[in-house]
């Protein structure tokens, strides 16, 4: 039964997985993500930002919001750990 | 491990590393680099502390509080420069045209090395102590 399911569940995956690398644009064709925005980002970096550095431009200027979100994930996996690490620790301690 | 060639070769390199991970953490708006490569390179001088003496001394170096602050500090700045933005009446983290300055300089592109040095300062305690604590979990 369980192996069953299993497997009806990762043909599905399969399937859908199989449906959108149908839909992938062919080898060499110009696809959606290839739009104004790079376009934009190559040729406006240090015009718009100052920085000569482009990457530093999108990650820190365009897409700043985008890195503050990392940085709540670094934050909110170090707290983690260390609230992990510390209750084992009382634990080892309490024994 | 207490080895005196270790401990020694670490002494020397040391400051040279944290050297270079300023570098490019404050030049990470004109050159290759930024806030993520150079908190790492800082951390990394940390963590060659702590192989070559112990973890001990390691968090003697880097003490539990500093981490404490430099993680929220570092946060913190992020989320002030951000708010620049919404005092100034534009969007939220939106770049100050007055501070662009001159391509090339160290003291260009507005809020662009304020981030970078925010962000570095968070990857380096994050690793640091993330190290640290996994060490001496296995210590004891």
């Amino acid at each position: 039964m369980r192996a069953a399911l299993t497997t009806v569940v990762l043909v599905l995956i399969g399937l859908i997985l199989l449906f959108m690398v149908a839909e992938m644009p062919t080898f060499g064709e110009m696809g959606p993500a290839y739009n104004e925005v790079a376009h934009h980002y190559t040729q406006c970096a240090v015009d718009e930002t100052g920085a000569t550095n482009v990457i530093s431009a999108i990650i820190l200027d365009w897409r700043a919001y985008d890195t503050l979100g990392e940085a709540t994930v670094l934050f909110a996996g170090i707290a983690a750990v260390l609230a992990i690490l510390a209750a084992h620790g009382q634990r080892k301690k309490g024994r | 491990m207490q080895d005196m060639v270790l401990q020694t070769v670490a002494k020397l390199l040391i400051p040279f590393i944290q050297l270079y991970g300023m570098y490019v953490i404050f030049h990470g708006h004109i050159s290759p680099g930024g806030g993520f490569a150079g908190g790492a390179i800082v951390a990394s001088s940390y963590i060659l502390y702590a192989l070559a003496h112990d973890v001990g001394a390691g968090f003697k170096q880097f003490p539990r509080l500093v981490a404490k602050w430099l993680e929220s500090l570092g946060g913190l700045i992020f989320l002030l420069v951000g708010l620049v933005g919404i005092i100034r009446g534009v969007q939220f983290l939106t770049n100050i045209p007055e501070w662009l300055g001159q391509v090339g300089s160290i003291f260009s592109a507005g809020i662009i090395p304020l981030l970078t040095v925010a962000i570095g300062m968070k990857v380096c305690s994050t690793i640091v102590t993330l190290f640290y604590n996994l060490m001496e979990e296995d210590h004891d």
